[in-house]
C-alpha cells in the first residue's frame, strides 16, 4: 500500500509541471494568439474607443503581458477566477453550480458508451470477419462519422415531437422543478437521497437522451479499441493453451482474455473523457442541459471574457485530476506498471 | 604487408549506458555492457568473439566500430586510406568527424537480423548503392556498375538490383547485407551474429561465401556469434566474453582441445559433435547471468562457477598468458583439469568437421 | 545515319528498353506518369473499402464544386431563390421540402459543403505540415526541446478538441479563415505525436544503424529513410483526421460561428432547421445531417482502406521475425 502511496504521491508531482504547461498553453490561446482579445470580443460591434479602452483596463489587459500572466496564475492558485461580466457573480460560484449536472451526463454517457461500445467490441472480436462482425464494425465507424448534434436532434424528433416519450430540454420538468431542492447538484442521487420516486422517474425521463446521444460519440472510439485488444489478446499462446485444456469458449473469452483486453482500454479513459468533454458543448446546448458546457457556449456568445477564461482553466484541472486518477487506478489493476 | 600485424588493437574498451532513474533519485548507475576488454584484430584472420547474449559481444562491436560512442578506452586502427601509400594509426575514439569518415570506408559491419537492416522501401540497388552516394564515390553510371560487381560477388544476378528487399530470402538478404559492407572495399569488417538468424541449412552456405570473400578480398573479421559452434570453423582465434569482459583468448584449437577457463569448458559442452561414439557430459550452467548494473564482486562467473573458490568471491582475476597466446582470466586455470571438447581425438575432430562441410 | 542506329542496338542490347532508350523530359514525365497509376492501380486492388471511400469524397468535392459553379443546376438557387412554399415535407418539386425562408432544401445541401470541405482540407494541410515538422525535429533532435515540446503537445492533446476549437474560433472570429486556423491548431498535436513515435522507432532501426555505419550525415538520415517511412502513418492519420475535421467544422457551424447567414452551410442550416424541430420540420436536419455523415464516413473508409494496406505488411513482417 505504501507503495502505491509512493507511486500516487511521484505520479502528482508529475502532473504539476504538465499542468504548469497546460495552463501556459491556455493563456497563450486566449492573450497571445489573436493579437488583442478586446478587439475580438467586441469586434464587429459598434463600441466607441473609449469603452473598449475601459474593458481593457477592467480585465487586466493594460499591463504588461508577463504581469497578466503572473496575475492569472495567482487568481488560478487563489481559486480567484474573476466575475462574470454578465451576472456579477463570481465565475468560479457559477462553475460549480453547474459542474454537477456536467459530471451526471458524462458519467451516464459513459454507462452507456461503456455498455453499447464495450460489448458490441467483444461480440465483434468473438465472431471475427463473420456478418456480425462487419454489422458491428460499420456501426462503429457510422458512429464515428455521426455529428452529434445531428443524432441529438434527430432522437429529439423521433422520440419527443413524434413519439412524446422523453421531454425536449431540461434536468427536471417544470413543475417539479419548483419543489425540488437539490442537495448534492447530482440530481439522480438527491431524488434517491429524498426517496422521491415521481422525481427519480422525471429526472431519468430527461437523461435518457442526452445521455444516449453523448454515450454514442464514445461508443465508436470504445468499441474499436474493445475488438482490436480482444483480437490481439485471443492471438496469444496463453488463450490457446486454455482452449486446448478444454476451457470452454464462453470462459476463455470472457475469464482469461477480457482482463487483459481491458488494460489498453482503460489507459485512454482520460483521453476518453475529454472526448466527451468535447461532446458535451454540443449535447448541453441542444438539450438546454445546464452544464458547464453550455456555459461556456454562451459565455462566448455574450463575449464575457472571464467565464470563458475561468471555464477553460476549470476545464483544463478537471481533464488534468480524471488523467492523474486513471493512472494512479491503472496502476493498482495492471501488476505490470512498476512503482 | 606483414601478415601478422595488428589491423587493429583495442584497449581497455568500456561502454557504461546509463540507468533511467527515477525522477528524483541522485544516484546514478549505469549498465556496464563494456567492461574494458582488450583485443588485437590480425592483419587477415577472422577472430570470433563468443558469449551468452548480453554479454555485451554485439555492443563491444559497436563500440569498435563507434556506432554508440564509448565510454573510454582506445580503438586503434592501422589505416591505409589517412596515409595514402603508407599506414596511419588512429584512434577510432578519438578520430574527428573527417577521419571518420574515411575510416568508414576501411571498416564496415553486417548484422545479425536480414529483415531489419535493409531499408524496406529501397530497391536493393539503391541501397547498395547508397554507400558510394555518401562517400560521393565513382560517377552514376560507374557506381552502377560497382553494385553489379559486388551482387555477383556475393552470388546474386544483377538484375536483382531493381527489386525490394522483400521480395528475397533470409539467406539472399543477408548476401545483400554482406554486399553493402564490401561495396566501399573495407579491410575490417564486424560479422555480429551474421548467420544466426538464418535457417541451418542457409548458415553454411553464408559462412563459406564468407571464407571465400575473405580470401579474394583479403579481408580481416571480427566475427560474433552466441556459440561457439559457428565461430569453431571460421576464426582463426576466438575470445570468450562474460558480463562485459574477455574471460578467455586463444588459438581455436587450442581453445578446443584446452580449455582453461570453466565458462568456456561449459560454452565447449554445447557444442554439438557430429560423432555417434562421441560422449561428453553437458554442463549446464545454473542460475541467470547476473546483472551488468550491479556485476557480483571478484569473478564476474564465479556465482555461476561449479569450480568457485574463496578467492573467486573477492578477487577479479587479471587476464593473464598462461601459454604462449592462450590467455585466460582464471585463478584455478593451472589447478583444474577442464573438459575439451573431444576427449578421444582431440585435433582430428574439429578438422574432419571442417574439411566435410567445406567438401558440400 | 550510323547516329540513328546506335540507341537501336543499345535498346536490343539491354534487358530493360526503358532504361536505356534516351529519355527526352517529355517522355520521363510520361514515363513516371505510368508508373504512378499503375502502382495506384496494384494499391487499389481489392481494397474495396478505399475504393468506396474515395468514390464518396471525389463525388463530393465534385458536387459542391459545381453546385457552387453553377448554382442553377438544380433549377432554383440555393439564396436567392425564395418562391417555394414555406417549410413544406419534401416533394416532387421539392425533393428534400422547403425551409422557413421559402428556399429550396436540396440547392442549398448541394451547395453547402463548400466550407466544411475548404476547411478542412485546408486546416489538415496545415496542421499536418506543421505538426510533422516539429515532430521530425522533436524526435530527431531529443533533448530538453524534445521534452518541452512533447509536454506542451501532450497538454493541449489532453484537452477536449472540440472545446478547444471553439474557444480559438471565438478568439479568431467567425467565418472560414478563423475556422482553418482554429482547427489546424487543433489537430498539430496528433501530428506531432505520429511522427514522433515514428521517428524514435525509425531511429533505433538496423538499417538506419548500417547507414550511420556508412558515414551518412543526420540530415541524409532524416530526407533519405525516417521522412519517407512516417508518410504511411501520417497519411492513414489524416484521413481519420478529414473525417474528424468535417464534424468539427459542423459542429462550428451549428454554433454560428461559420459562414455568415445566407450562405448556404450543413451545420448552419441544421441549427435553423432546431427552431422548426417542434413543428416537426425533420427534412431541414435529416438531409444536411445525412450529407456530413456520408463525406464524413467517406474519410473514415479512406483512412481505414489505407491502414488495412498498411498494416497486413507489418503484420507478416512481424511473424517472419
Amino acid at each position: 500500500m505504501s507503495r502505491i502511496l509512493r507511486y500516487v504521491s511521484q505520479r502528482l508531482l508529475l502532473t504539476l509541471p504538465m499542468l504548469f504547461i497546460l495552463l501556459t498553453v491556455v493563456f497563450l490561446i486566449l492573450r497571445v494568439l489573436p493579437g488583442d482579445p478586446v478587439s475580438a470580443m467586441l469586434g464587429g460591434r459598434n463600441v466607441s474607443q473609449e469603452v473598449m479602452e475601459s474593458y481593457r483596463v477592467k480585465l487586466g489587459f493594460d499591463k504588461p503581458l508577463l504581469t497578466q500572466y503572473v496575475d492569472y496564475l495567482g487568481g488560478i492558485v487563489r481559486g480567484d477566477f474573476g466575475n462574470s461580466l454578465r451576472t456579477g457573480r463570481p465565475v468560479l460560484y457559477e462553475l460549480f453550480i453547474r459542474f454537477p449536472a456536467t459530471i451526471e451526463l458524462a458519467l451516464w454517457g459513459m454507462l452507456v458508451a461503456v455498455l453499447l461500445g464495450f460489448t458490441s467490441g467483444v461480440i465483434a472480436a468473438t465472431r471475427a470477419d463473420r456478418p456480425l462482425d462487419h454489422a458491428i464494425r460499420v456501426f462503429h465507424i457510422s458512429s464515428f462519422a455521426m455529428p452529434l448534434f445531428w443524432l441529438g436532434l434527430m432522437l429529439q424528433i423521433i422520440f419527443c415531437v413524434k413519439l412524446g416519450w422523453f421531454p425536449v430540454a431540461g434536468r427536471i420538468g417544470g413543475r417539479l422543478a419548483f419543489s425540488f431542492h437539490s442537495i448534492t447538484g447530482f440530481y439522480v442521487l438527491d431524488a434517491i437521497l429524498r426517496w422521491d420516486g415521481k422525481a427519480l422517474l422525471d429526472i431519468l425521463r430527461h437523461l435518457v437522451l442526452p445521455a444516449f446521444t453523448l454515450g454514442i460519440a464514445l461508443t465508436g472510439l470504445q468499441g474499436r479499441m474493445t475488438r482490436a485488444s480482444m483480437l490481439e489478446n485471443l492471438n496469444q499462446d496463453y488463450v490457446t493453451t486454455a482452449r486446448s485444456k478444454g476451457v470452454p469458449e464462453r470462459l476463455v473469452v470472457l475469464q482469461h482474455t477480457l482482463r487483459n483486453a481491458l488494460i489498453p482500454i482503460i489507459t485512454v479513459f482520460g483521453l476518453q473523457f475529454a472526448v466527451l468533454m468535447g461532446g458535451a458543448v454540443l449535447t448541453e446546448t441542444i438539450f438546454s442541459w445546464p452544464g458547464i458546457a453550455s456555459y461556456l457556449v454562451r459565455a462566448i456568445e455574450a463575449r464575457d471574457y472571464p467565464s470563458i477564461q475561468g471555464a477553460v482553466v476549470f476545464i483544463a484541472l478537471f481533464i488534468s485530476a480524471v488523467n492523474l486518477f486513471v493512472d494512479v487506478f491503472y496502476s493498482v489493476i495492471d501488476p505490470r506498471v512498476r512503482y | 604487408m606483414d601478415k601478422l600485424e595488428n589491423l587493429m588493437e583495442v584497449r581497455s574498451l568500456k561502454k557504461y549506458f546509463p540507468v533511467q532513474e527515477k525522477l528524483f533519485s541522485s544516484r546514478h548507475r549505469s549498465v556496464k555492457a563494456v567492461d574494458g576488454i582488450d583485443l588485437d584484430i590480425q592483419n587477415g584472420e577472422t577472430l570470433g568473439l563468443v558469449g551468452e547474449s548480453g554479454c555485451g559481444k554485439t555492443t563491444a562491436g559497436r563500440a569498435i566500430l563507434r556506432l554508440v560512442k564509448p565510454t573510454a578506452g582506445e580503438v586503434r586502427f592501422r589505416s591505409t586510406r589517412l596515409a595514402p601509400g603508407g599506414t596511419q594509426e588512429v584512434d577510432v575514439v578519438k578520430a574527428s568527424r573527417a577521419q571518420m569518415k574515411i575510416l568508414r570506408r576501411e571498416m564496415q559491419i553486417i548484422f545479425q537480423d536480414p529483415y531489419s537492416s535493409l531499408n524496406p522501401r529501397m530497391t536493393v540497388g539503391a541501397i547498395l548503392a547508397e554507400p558510394l552516394a555518401v562517400h560521393r564515390l565513382l560517377a552514376r553510371k560507374d557506381r552502377r556498375r560497382r553494385v553489379e560487381q559486388v551482387l555477383s560477388a556475393v552470388g546474386l544476378r544483377p538484375e536483382h538490383m531493381r527489386r525490394y528487399p522483400h521480395e528475397f530470402s533470409g539467406g539472399q538478404r543477408q548476401r545483400i547485407g554482406i554486399a553493402r559492407a564490401l561495396i566501399l572495399n573495407p579491410r575490417l569488417i564486424i560479422c555480429d551474429e551474421p548467420v544466426s538468424a538464418l535457417d541451418v541449412s542457409i548458415q553454411a552456405q553464408v559462412l563459406n561465401l564468407l571464407e571465400d570473400l575473405q580470401k579474394d578480398l583479403e579481408l580481416t573479421y571480427l566475427f560474433i556469434a552466441h556459440d561457439l559452434s559457428v565461430v569453431k570453423h571460421i576464426s582463426k582465434r576466438v575470445a570468450v566474453m562474460y558480463l562485459g569482459k574477455v574471460v578467455e583468448l586463444a588459438p581455436t584449437e587450442e581453445l578446443f582441445v584446452r580449455p582453461r577457463h570453466p565458462y568456456t569448458e561449459a560454452l565447449i559442452s554445447a557444442v554439438p559433435v557430429p560423432d555417434p561414439d562421441f560422449h561428453t557430459e553437458r554442463i549446464l550452467l545454473e542460475g541467470d547471468v547476473p546483472s551488468p548494473i550491479d556485476p557480483p564482486p571478484g569473478c564476474p562467473f564465479h556465482p555461476r562457477c561449479r569450480y568457485a573458490r574463496e578467492i573467486c568471491r573477492e578477487e577479479l582475476p587479471p587476464l593473464r598468458e598462461v601459454s604462449p597466446q592462450h590467455f585466460t582470466a582464471c585463478h584455478l586455470a593451472d589447478k583444474l583439469q577442464l573438459q575439451p571438447i573431444d576427449a578421444g581425438a582431440p585435433e582430428g575432430a574439429i578438422a574432419t568437421s571442417r574439411e566435410q562441410r567445406r567438401g558440400k | 545515319m550510323p547516329n540513328r542506329e546506335e540507341p537501336q542496338r543499345e535498346g536490343s542490347r539491354s534487358p530493360s528498353k526503358l532504361d536505356t532508350v534516351r529519355r527526352s523530359p517529355l517522355s520521363i514525365i510520361f514515363l513516371r506518369l505510368v508508373k504512378w497509376t499503375s502502382r495506384g492501380r496494384v494499391a487499389l486492388q481489392g481494397q474495396t473499402i478505399l475504393k468506396i471511400g474515395l468514390v464518396i469524397v471525389i463525388a463530393f468535392v465534385l458536387m459542391t464544386v459545381i453546385a457552387n459553379k453553377f448554382p442553377l443546376i438544380t433549377g432554383y438557387h440555393p439564396t436567392l431563390y425564395r418562391d417555394a412554399p414555406r417549410l413544406q415535407p419534401p416533394s416532387l418539386h421539392h425533393w428534400m421540402g422547403t425551409d422557413h425562408l421559402q428556399r429550396d432544401v436540396f440547392s442549398r445541401i448541394l451547395a453547402g459543403g463548400y466550407a466544411s470541405l475548404i476547411v478542412a482540407f485546408s486546416a489538415v494541410a496545415l496542421s499536418m505540415a506543421a505538426g510533422s515538422i516539429l515532430g521530425w525535429i522533436s524526435g530527431f533532435v531529443g533533448g530538453w526541446l524534445d521534452r518541452v515540446l512533447s509536454l506542451a503537445m501532450d497538454a493541449i492533446y489532453s484537452f477536449p478538441s472540440m472545446i478547444l476549437a471553439i474557444v480559438l474560433v471565438a478568439m479568431f472570429g467567425s467565418g472560414i479563415a478563423p475556422m482553418i486556423w482554429a482547427v489546424a491548431f487543433v489537430y498539430i498535436p496528433t501530428y506531432f505525436r505520429v511522427t514522433r513515435a515514428e521517428v524514435l522507432q525509425v531511429r533505433e532501426t538496423t538499417y538506419v544503424e548500417a547507414i550511420r555505419a556508412v558515414g551518412a550525415s543526420s540530415a541524409r538520415i532524416i530526407v533519405r529513410h525516417v521522412a519517407p517511412n512516417t508518410v504511411n502513418a501520417i497519411m492513414a492519420v489524416s484521413s481519420f483526421n478529414l473525417a474528424d475535421a468535417i464534424l468539427t467544422v459542423a459542429a462550428l457551424s451549428f454554433l454560428g460561428f461559420g459562414l455568415p447567414p445566407p450562405a448556404p452551410d450543413w451545420g448552419f442550416d441544421i441549427q435553423n432547421g432546431q427552431k422548426f424541430l417542434q413543428s416537426g420540420a425533420w427534412w431541414l436536419i435529416t438531409f444536411p445531417g445525412l450529407m456530413i455523415i456520408i463525406l464524413s464516413l467517406g474519410f473514415g473508409l479512406i483512412g481505414e482502406g489505407i491502414s488495412d494496406l498498411v498494416n497486413p505488411r507489418r503484420r507478416r513482417k512481424r511473424k517472419r521475425l
